[in-house]
Formats: structure tokens, sequence, C-alpha cells
């Protein structure tokens, strides 16, 4: 099979390539069927890659531990989906996995926009195929998961830590988010390409932006999770390198969802909406390299590294194409429209934006540093959590504040007596809730008080928001509250999917907030019947049990546990011992309160021969709300991407309708 | 020669053929242009842009105002502004399909 693997990626290497030069002459010259002809090769791509995916997956599934790549990752006794999502547990795998959404993203995006951008297809077309030869390129030439060796019977088994249900979901929308954010960036550069600057592209790429802006933030939260059950020390998110390498491209691509409504508002910020859209896409290509290079671990292991230089190449060239076609057209992306007042929507959202880039370059500045300072000064040095703490407080707390304030204010200019008024009540809420906080101890953080404070002020202005919507409707129509509600959220899609969009970032900034400013710890060596307690907690430890998993023993000590002097039943926690993969894992034990979503977290860092365990034990309040935020999260997208059926009417009459009748009437 | 391999090459003939359909379907087009708008097009284009961007705005002013999120005063300021550029965004778009429809009728002109 490896054979059929390995051909439908040099097909697909050949068609992106015909995709690049073909496109790219067909654009440059105006020839219809070259240009047709480049764009079937782009589709083609897709099918050419899902073929070699079914390879390799058809690899995973039948043992077939001939592909050197399947016998590095799988064994016969992991369990069948572990060994479908060990597709992507490894560098060649995951890079398949890149190439396989890629031309998927490719072929939709270029066949969706047929119509109301055809002559922004032609020139996104070579983009796209360029995009696509890098990939193909690396996967055909430098790092193929189709390499044969003698079969051996059983192979080395997958990485314990990858055995979990979240690293099934995690990597594909993770990847669904880096790589999504090709198409705007690949729009972009065939608007400024062809030198049609208007806001096709922005048209064409919104719902794309938003599906990959959300897959990355949805990836984060399941990566989050995967950490907090699996890695064991007692957290969810470390500013590792990797966490942060999706980090950044999400939050340059918030940057640009809220920059770009001024542009389609005030015709404003078009050389800004450009950039970004670069400055997210070029971040994704730096996450996935630093992600697979090896560049985390050491600069060594990434100049040993077989795809690490090439990766390098190909960000060095996506950020001087981005540079050298943002500054030839910069005539044409000028505008005269001007800011006209610093209190205005467009001001919020501008001082919105500031924030998000300045924390996201501080992030890339922490991550990127340690690397440089080795390559150059030769010397390691770590940016450890204080860095990045403080500046998420410099950056982020202002950042929740202005999604309060952003949407009250008026666009073009705000008088102070205005503003007063529409935020009388959100700051009378907001200001009461610090004080009951206060009164209840919360004051022993600082920053947490203020992010609980802030989030009220957010929460009340985004309820004053539905309940003002709802009333001015019932009040024009008549109609009942429900049907007002329903038809305020539906005729005006992104804007309230974006309220809830908000709404799930408050839920996240509380349960952080919560579960790292006002969390309590202990830890302690126990033998059976030994107590220890922790907020409000007590733990008992009754004794330890051994059983055998599918592919893995399982010890497990069990701890009983009391509030309040009533019984809340057992909690386990323990390690794994897999005999394949000759490597244990720490299983932690997880007690949720759903009333009050609190979690009880309890890590068995060392289990001894005698029967005593070394336990930590953690409260983290609010914690679940984090996940919460998810669900919330997903739903105001879907509210956002939503199709408007008016508003397609309406953008078919401006880019096809009139086009079609212009052509009848000559 | 493996079926596997033989399976390569029968994608590799499909995606040729795929690649090549525009070609075997249309082998003497009259005009092998592609099909784009020309400047009065993209002139149009900007203009239905900037018309539906003020009657948007326009549209959401007069939501905010209604929905109470906006005072008086500041609806006042800014109104008239909004009215204006909305206003102008008509007169430009109706000035391109007044010179649209001359350029038309001065070319069916030339060639009867």
């Amino acid at each position: 099979m490896a054979e059929l693997g390995r051909a439908a990626l040099i097909v697909t290497l050949g068609l992106s390539l015909y995709a690049l030069v073909a496109g790219g002459a067909a654009a440059w010259l105006g020839r219809r069927r070259l240009a047709h002809s480049a764009r079937n090769a782009l589709l083609a791509s897709f099918v050419s890659t899902l073929v070699a995916t079914v390879v390799l997956v058809a690899g995973f599934v039948r043992n077939d531990f001939s592909l050197a790549y399947v016998a590095g990752h799988s064994s016969r006794a992991l369990p069948l989906p572990y060994k479908i999502s060990a597709f992507w547990g490894g560098q060649e795998g995951s890079l398949l996995l890149w190439l396989l959404v890629l031309t998927a993203y490719s072929a939709l995006a270029v066949w969706f926009a047929r119509k109301r951008a055809r002559d922004l297809v032609v020139w996104v077309t070579p983009v796209l195929g360029g995009i696509t030869v890098g990939f193909s390129w690396l996967l055909v030439a430098v790092s193929s998961p189709f390499d044969t060796i003698p079969a051996a019977a059983d192979g080395n088994g997958l990485n314990p830590s990858l055995q979990n249900p979240y690293m099934v979901a995690h990597p594909v929308f993770l990847y669904l988010g880096y790589v999504g954010l090709a198409v705007p960036f690949a729009f972009a550069m065939g608007a400024l390409l062809s030198g049609r600057t208007d806001e096709r592209w922005i048209v064409a790429t919104r719902r794309w932006t938003i599906v990959a802006w959300t897959a990355l933030g949805i990836g984060q939260l399941l990566g989050a999770h995967w950490a907090y059950q699996e890695v064991g020390w007692g957290g969810y998110y470390a500013w590792d390198p990797v966490e942060n390498a999706a980090l950044m491209p999400w939050l340059a691509a918030t940057a640009y969802l809220h920059s770009v409504m001024i542009q389609e508002k005030r015709g404003m910020l078009r050389v800004w909406n450009v950039i970004l859209v670069s400055l997210a896409f070029c971040l994704s290509l730096f996450g996935t390299f630093l992600t697979r290079s090896g560049v985390v671990s050491s600069i060594h292991s990434f100049t040993q590294s077989s795809i690490g230089p090439w990766f390098l190449g190909f960000i060095v060239v996506a950020v001087v194409f981005s540079v050298t076609m943002i500054w030839l057209r910069l005539p044409q992306l000028r505008t005269s429209a001007r800011l006209e007042s610093l209190v205005s929507r467009e001001a919020t959202f501008l001082y919105n934006n500031l924030l998000l880039v300045a924390l996201c370059l501080t992030i890339l500045w922490g991550t990127a540093w340690p690397i440089l300072s080795e390559a150059v000064r030769g010397e390691s040095v770590v940016v450890g959590r204080p860095f990045y703490d403080f500046f998420l407080r410099i950056f982020g707390l202002p950042l929740l504040l202005l999604m309060g304030i952003g949407p009250l204010v008026a666009w073009r200019r705000a008088s102070l007596r205005g503003l007063v008024r529409v935020f009388t009540w959100p700051a009378a809420i907001a200001l009461a809730t610090g004080a009951v906080l206060i009164l209840l101890g919360a004051g022993s953080s600082i920053p947490g008080l203020i992010a609980y404070t802030f989030s009220a002020f957010v929460l009340a202005t985004i309820g004053l928001e539905f309940v003002r919507g709802t009333s001015a409707r019932r009040a024009l129509t008549g109609e009942r509250i429900l049907t007002a509600f329903g038809r305020l959220i539906g005729r005006n899609r992104r804007r309230y999917g974006g309220y809830v969009v908000h709404a799930s970032v408050v839920m996240l900034a509380i349960g952080v907030a919560g579960s790292s400013a006002y969390d309590s710890v202990v830890e302690g060596k126990l033998a059976r019947g030994d107590s220890l307690s922790v907020g409000g907690y007590t733990l008992t430890y009754r004794n330890l049990t051994e059983r055998d998993g599918a592919n893995a023993t399982e010890i497990r000590a069990v701890l009983d546990v009391r509030r309040g002097g009533s019984s809340l039943g057992t909690v386990e926690a323990g390690k794994n011992a897999y005999s394949v993969e000759q490597q244990v894992s720490n299983e932690v034990g997880i007690r949720s309160d759903p009333l009050t979503g609190e979690d009880l977290f309890v890590i068995a860092e060392q289990v001894n021969d005698d029967g005593t365990v070394f336990f930590r034990v953690f409260v983290k309040p609010l914690v679940n709300l984090i996940w919460l935020s998810g669900l919330v999260f997903v739903l105001g997208s879907m509210i956002a991407l939503w199709p408007d059926a008016r508003e397609e009417r309406r953008l078919a009459t401006r880019y096809v309708r009139e086009r079609a009748d212009r052509a009848a009437t000559t | 020669m493996s079926v596997w391999l033989l399976l390569g090459a029968a994608l590799a003939v499909v995606v040729v053929v795929v690649v090549a359909l525009p070609f075997l379907r249309d082998p003497a087009p009259a005009s092998d242009a592609l099909d784009e708008p020309d400047a009065a097009e993209l002139a149009r284009l900007e203009a239905e842009e900037e018309r539906d961007r003020a009657l948007a705005a326009l549209k959401e002013l007069e939501a905010d105002h209604r929905a109470g999120r906006i005072s008086d005063e500041d609806y006042r300021a800014v109104v008239g502004i909004v009215r204006r550029d909305a206003a102008e965004a008509l007169r430009a778009l109706d000035r391109l399909r007044d010179e649209s429809v001359a350029g038309i009728g001065t070319e069916t002109a030339k060639s009867a």
C-alpha cells in the first residue's frame, strides 16, 4: 500500500505545482481555460491527498508495521480510536493532516467563491497552490509517512499521554484552525496581486475566518482540558511554547475579526486588516514550525531536524511575499476615511486591536527569545510564567473591560453625557459585585477581584443589550417577547453571536481567575487510614487497587471524600504502566461539583512499595466554567456563522445578478 | 509492478483528465480571455459597497437610537452626517449607472 500513498502524494505535489505555475500564468495573461484548469488541479489535489490519508489510516487499522511511521506510533494492543488518532501522533502524519485540511479548505473556498469573486479566485488559486506545494514537498521529499522497513511483529506503541479522548479531537481542531487561516491570507494576497482591493476578499472569506478562528479556539480548549486531565501537574495552561504557538495566531485572528468590522462599516483600516491576516497566517506557520521542527527542545535538535530548515525557509518566503505585496499596493489600500473621535466605537475597536496585537507580540517575544538566545549567544534562557502572567494582566484586563464598552459606544463619536447614560447600570452592577466580593474575602487577589468586577460589567452590558434590543423590537412590531428575542438575534446574527462569544470569554476569565487566584493546595505522604484537609474537604486514604486495562496496568489509590461532615463518595488517583511503550503515566482523580463549578483535583505523585502514597491535592474554584465557556463559545460562533438569507440575497445582487443583467443588456 | 502502484498510476491519469477538462470541453473557443470586470464595473462595485455601507450605518444608527443605546444628543450629532453619506453614495451610484447607459448607447449606435 505504501506505493499508492507515495504516488498519491507525488500527484498532490504535481497538481499543486501546476496550480501555482499555470494558475499564475493564467491570471497574468488573462487565460480563461488555463485558469479553470489550475482551479481543477487545486480541487483534485484534495482527492489525491485524501487517497494518501486513507492509505495511512488503513496502515494503522491493519497493523501494517512495514510502514515505519505506523511501527513507530502504534501497536497491536492499542485501542482502535487511538490507532486512528496515532495518524497525527508524529511529525509525518501531522504534516499529512495539515495537507489534507489545507487542500480541503482550498477546494471548498475556491469553489464557493467562484461566482461572486471569480476574478479574485483566479489569483487566489496560485497562492493556495504555492502553500500546498510547500507542504506536499515536505511530505514527498523530506519527511514521508510512507517510508518502509522490514515488518516487525509489533509496533513501538503510542506515547501514553496521547492515549486520551481529548487527543483524538484536539489536534484535528487545532489544524482546522491553523490551516483555515490560509484561506483569508490567500484571498487577501489574491486581492493585492490583482489590485482589486474592494471588499470582495473580505466577503468571500468572512465565514472561513470565523470557522478557522472557532476551530482554533476549541482546539486550544480541548488541549487545555487534556493537559488538565492527562499531564497531571494541576493546571491547564503552562505558557509552554507549543501552547503559545496556537494562542498567537488566535489572538491575531481575533484582532482581525474586530478590525474588519471597521472596514465594513467605515471603509477604514484596509492596510491594517491585510497586515493582521498575514500576521495570523505567518504565526500559524510559525506555530507548526515550533511544534514540528524540534526547535523548542533545543536549537541543536532544530538543525538536526529533517523539516526545520525547510519550514523556516517557508516562513521567510511567506513573510517576504506578504510584506512586498502590502508595500506595493499601499497607494490602493489607503482610504480617505479618518477616525473622527477617540471616543467612538471604531476607536474602542482600535484600542482592542492594539491590546490584542501587543499581547500577541509579547507572547511571540517570550516564545522566540529562548530560541534566539541559544542560537545567537549559545545560552539557554527560560521565559517563565511570571513574564506571561504579568503581561496577561496588563493587556488582558483592559481587553476584558473594552468588551463591555465597545458595543455600547456610538460609531463616529459619542458624548460624555451619552456615555454616562448608557453605562450607569452596568457600572453600578460591576461596583456592587466588586463590593460584595470584597465582603466575601475575594480581596486577597487584586487581579482576581478586578477580573471579576470587569466580568460583571461586561455581563451586565451584554444582558442589557439583549433586553434593550428585544424591547425596541417589541415596541416596533408588537411581537411577543420570545418571538421578538428570536428575531432580534436572527436578524442581527453577527452582532448577537458576537455578544454570546463575549459572554463565553467572560466565563473563561471568571474560570481562570477563580482557579488560579483563589485555588488551595496541600500535599503529604499518607499511609492507609491517614487524612489530609484542604479547602473545606477532608480526604482519607482508604486503599490501593491494581487492575488490567486495555493496554496498561492501572494502579489506583482510593480516597474517601468528606465535606462539612457529609460523605461525598470516593476519588481515585494513580498511575498507568504501559507494557508495550515501557512508560508510566500519571492518572489524576477529579471530583467536580456541578453546582459551584469547583474541582477537587488529586494527584498521586508517588506510589511506594510499602503502600504509602505521596499526594498533592488542589481545590480549584470555578474551573469548570472554563470548559463550559467552550460550549457557549461554539454557540456564539454558530449564531454568527449561520447564513442570513437577506444578507445573501443582498450580496448576490451586488456581485452576481447586476453583472448578469448588465451582460444581458450589453 | 504491484496493484498499488497501478492504482497510483490510475489516480495520476484521472487527475490529468480533470485538469485538462477545460481544454477538452472547449478545444477551440471564440475567446479564451478571462471574464474580468472592466474599470467601470469595478467602480460600480466600489460605489455599491459604499452605498451598502452608508445605508447599513443609517439603519444601525436608527436601531441603536430606538433601543436606547445612543442618546438623543449623540443621535442628533451623527444622523445628519450619516444621511449625507448615504445620499452621496446613492448619487454616485446613479451617476455611474447613467454613464454606463450612455456608454452602451454610444457603442450600440456605433455598431449599428
